[in-house]
């Protein structure tokens, strides 16, 4: 298939769109570039260097937790240290690594399009996120947020306005930018697709995206109400939320958590894609199960607009909305269910590459589990009266965004690191990295769930004397983790400079973002992206060959 | 290395059903049962557990498995084979979950109602004749302690705004044998006992009484949580929720607050005792003893209402040991400060 593409280079024109563009150097990723691929490496390490941030104020949230007394850190400090940490990785690293970074990268890739359906509002979304992040990380030089990433009133409004305040704006922004890449993933995927690709026939992480997308423009917007009724309780003195004023706070939870339940799916739909993606390549096998993995995220998506109030079932809850919501939790697990084990199905006779993608993928499906677990278990009310607003809660959240979607985050970047860079990445270092991760996370969290279980409650500085032993070691974990991201970096910055030359197709891999150059023109084709009717021929060697062999513009006359 | 794969698979299965059945009874993982109904709670975790630890058994032993069986042999460039799905395979496993979890919302259910969740009468309250109200001693903590609240107008009080919490087992509405008023504050838990008028910073409640605790909040939202009684309650200022539940076991446990309610959170712990009736007799009457010793009820509750006639130190010197910590001056005057 290199030959296809090797002789098409040559003979064909160059389309239209093309010309003014210039060869991508470094200063082209702090430009207000058009192109979804450089806005997708800029998602990509903008967010990651606010992970590494995020990740510095875990260190120190964890640092104070190392001794049961408050030695580290002020009490206030420590409370604001977890309040940006959550949101920092929750609004500046997974939503856009997930949706903004692969995303963008890769669906007009998939699809067959030349760019994403709105160029601009695309370059708009991403450079709303740079002055987002500096804004909530400036905030340390005058006054950070303290009340939580949740931001209850009443706590909220007598915290500190500017702090506060700092948090609202920032979090308005990303808001703001998500919905507008929302917009665009989801009308390039409907609207954008080469002429003949049915959407049955797309890669699964169109799907993830598609479904993600609808949750982005369904309930952020509830958000941003939320926050801005806030600010006018927090700024102008009225009183939404504020109960001295006759105001009704458990209202605010009820359109937070309308947004921060499905928020979880935005972060983790994208992950399942990539890796419903990914297991086949390196296990050289078809996905099991297409239809039902990609009907299953649209149910995810559906189903997790109704489940909000199972973070309220201490908050005065009336008791049978209580039953609808614990039960409407519990049906997530089927069509979560039926992804995991398709995708072990998938693995389940392959040839399997256990390299590191392959690995993270793995430790991804391992640990989902997990988390998914815990998820039926504080589904329950009775037992999550109990554990509510506890370590549990703590282990359980952790699991599933970082033994998840953090998981499959790098999996997705070892994956689809070639296509972006145009070299390899190192297998020692990313070994060695897979080990360091998975080893610092469970040390780090899987004792949480039973710091939750005998009694630590979550966001405190001091605690029981009688939790130190288990907190130390979560703080060992903690360290080791911080750690762990040193061969990554490494590996991810030499690579890119002094790194192996990747081939078009490293993988072998049967979807159409393989079957261009590595790292893609700006056109992403020369000529017409041959038409991929089923990206997950592996095994059948007419497949293979078709694709390969035949030219696009052959397979469109074909379908058309 | 002859044993067929089945004998295998079985032999994997029912090793895995018997680890998961003996985890899910003898993991430890929970605090003791100090009332009937977190026995029963602990009993649903325990099932669940031994379901999940299960599933994760399984799916993890699958994934090992296949890394190990099924990883590429050197040399060995093809394809695994060409299987896109089986649906009676699929069809079994969105089966299987979905059966599971309907097993564990009914028995979260009926788990649920027996702790009186599901009490549709909760949330209404308990309507005290006025001369009681009068006589509560909310009405010395309302000046001092409740902002803006309804409660502070006294005699008068109208019903308050109740909001659900997890209340008396059905068809048990008969009023508790005992109601202990909690109010949540920054940072503090305090106990108003309307039979003796007493006030404590520590929980005092004799074993194997109906105890309800009606719990309000006076300016962010805290959470009454005691890891023993598996029981959790958001105090919400401007409403009142209620936990009612019996205890079962005579000792000593945390009460801790479990919503973040500020900069002191981690430090807003308190105790609960659940003494012996004769224990709680002897309680009941060294408070009777401290209430005496001022004057009648009536002038403690004046003296306590103004609040203004003494230090700040003075005042919260009974509570400042039971809310372990050092109360700082600037501490204090964040208390009064709402
Ligand atoms: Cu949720
Ligand atoms: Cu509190």
């Amino acid at each position: 298939m290199t030959q296809a593409i090797a002789e098409n280079l040559p003979s064909s024109a160059p389309p239209p769109e093309q010309g003014h563009h210039s060869p991508t150097t470094w200063r082209t990723f702090f430009s207000f570039s058009e192109d979804h691929k450089v806005i997708g490496i800029q998602y990509l390490v903008t967010s990651f260097v606010f992970y590494l941030i995020g990740g510095a104020l875990a260190v120190g949230v964890r640092a104070e937790l190392a001794t049961p007394e408050v030695d580290f850190v002020s009490r206030e400090l420590y409370n604001q240290l977890f309040t940006v940490h959550a949101t920092v990785m929750i609004f500046l690293w997974i939503v856009p690594a997930g949706t903004g970074g692969f995303g963008n990268y890769l669906l007009p890739l998939m699809i067959g399009a030349r760019d994403m359906a709105f160029p601009k509002l695309n370059a708009v979304a991403f450079w709303m996120i740079p002055p987002a992040g500096v804004l909530l990380i400036g905030s340390f030089l005058v006054e950070a947020p303290g009340s939580g990433w949740t931001s209850y009133p009443p706590l909220s409004l007598v915290n500190g306005q500017v702090g506060e305040m700092c948090w609202i704006v920032s979090v308005l922004l990303l808001g703001t930018s998500s919905i507008l890449g929302a917009v665009n993933f989801s009308t390039t995927i409907l609207k954008m697709r080469r002429p003949g690709l049915q959407l049955t026939q797309m890669p699964l992480f169109c799907w993830a995206m598609l479904s993600a997308s609808a949750l982005i423009l369904i309930s952020t917007p509830v958000l941003a109400g939320a926050l801005i009724l806030l600010s006018f309780d927090l700024m102008l003195g009225t009183n939404f939320f504020n109960p001295a004023g006759g105001g009704e706070p458990v209202v605010y939870q009820h359109m937070f958590w309308f947004y921060s339940h499905p928020a979880v799916y935005i972060m983790i739909l994208p992950v399942f894609g990539m890796i419903s993606d990914i297991l086949p390549v390196h296990a050289r096998k078809p996905i099991f199960g297409y239809k039902a993995i990609a009907y299953s995220s649209l149910a995810i998506s559906f189903l997790g607009l109704i489940v909000w109030a199972h973070h309220m079932f201490t908050s005065g809850t009336p008791p049978w909305l209580r039953m609808f919501f614990m039960v409407a939790t519990m049906i997530i697990a089927v069509p979560t269910g039926i992804k995991v084990f398709s995708w072990v199905a998938t693995i389940w006779g392959g040839k399997i590459r256990l390299n590191s993608a392959m690995l993270f993928s793995m430790g991804f499906v391992s640990m989902f589990v997990v988390g998914g677990l815990s998820g039926v278990m504080v589904a329950s009310v009775p037992f999550d009266i109990h554990v509510h607003d506890t370590y549990f809660i703590v282990a359980h959240l952790h699991y599933v965004l970082f033994g998840g979607s953090v998981f499959g985050l790098y999996a997705g970047i070892y994956h689809w690191y070639p296509k972006m860079v145009g070299r390899m990445l190192n297998e020692t270092w990313g070994k060695i990295h897979f080990v360091l991760t998975f080893v610092g996370f469970n040390l780090c969290f899987m004792p949480m769930h039973w710091l939750g279980l005998q009694g630590m409650p979550r966001r405190v500085a001091e605690y029981d004397p009688q939790f130190a032993t288990v907190n130390l070691i979560c703080t060992i974990g903690s360290f080791l983790l911080a750690i762990s991201t040193l061969p990554f970096i490494f590996n991810a910055v030499w690579c890119w400079v002094k790194g192996e030359k990747a081939p078009n197709n490293p993988w072998n891999a049967l979807s159409l973002e393989w079957q261009t150059e590595s790292p893609p023109i700006p056109t992403n084709w020369v000529g017409e992206p041959p038409l991929i009717t089923d990206p997950y021929a592996y095994g059948t060697k007419s497949g293979r060959k078709s694709i390969g062999a035949i030219r696009g513009s052959d397979l469109w006359a074909a379908k058309s | 290395m002859n044993i067929p794969t089945t004998i295998l698979t079985l032999i994997a299965g029912v090793a895995i059903t018997l680890l998961s059945l003996w985890l899910g009874q003898n993991n430890h993982l929970l605090p003791i049962a100090a009332t009937d109904n977190a026995a029963s709670v602990d009993g649903l975790f325990n099932a669940m557990l031994a379901i999940s630890v299960g599933l994760f058994c399984l799916v993890q032993g699958l994934i090992v498995i296949a890394a190990i069986k099924f990883r590429q042999r050197p040399g060995d460039e093809t394809d695994g084979p060409p299987i896109h799905g089986n649906i009676p395979l699929e069809i079994l496993w969105t089966a299987i979950p979905a059966v599971l979890v309907l097993g564990i919302s009914v028995y979260s259910f009926e788990i649920y109602n027996q702790m009186g969740g599901l009490d549709p009468m909760n949330h209404s309250g308990h309507i005290k004749p006025a001369a009681q109200i009068a006589m509560q001693p909310e009405s010395m903590t309302s000046g001092l302690l409740a902002a803006s609240g309804p409660e502070a107008s006294g005699d008068a009080a109208p019903q308050p705004n109740f909001a659900a919490g997890v209340g008396a087992k059905p068809g048990e509405m008969a009023p508790a044998d005992m109601t202990v008023k909690v109010m949540g504050l920054q940072y503090a838990w305090l106990f108003t006992y309307p039979d003796t008028g007493a006030i404590s910073g520590e929980l005092h409640i004799p074993v194997g009484k109906d105890i309800e605790l009606d719990i309000s909040a006076q300016d962010v939202l805290h959470a009454f949580w005691v890891p023993q009684f598996r029981l959790k309650q958001d105090a919400i200022p401007g409403k009142t929720t209620q936990l009612r539940f019996v205890t079962s076991v005579p000792g000593t446990y945390p009460i801790v607050c479990a919503e973040l309610c500020g900069s002191y959170h981690g430090a807003m712990r308190t105790q609960v005792i659940v003494h012996t009736p004769e224990d709680y007799e002897l309680w009941q009457q060294s408070q009777l003893a401290l209430l005496e010793g001022v004057g009648d009820p009536q002038a403690i509750a004046l003296a306590s209402v103004s609040a203004a006639s003494k230090t700040d130190s003075e005042f919260l010197e009974p509570f400042a040991e039971a809310m372990s910590m050092d109360m700082t001056p600037e501490m204090i005057h964040q208390i009064h400060a709402s």
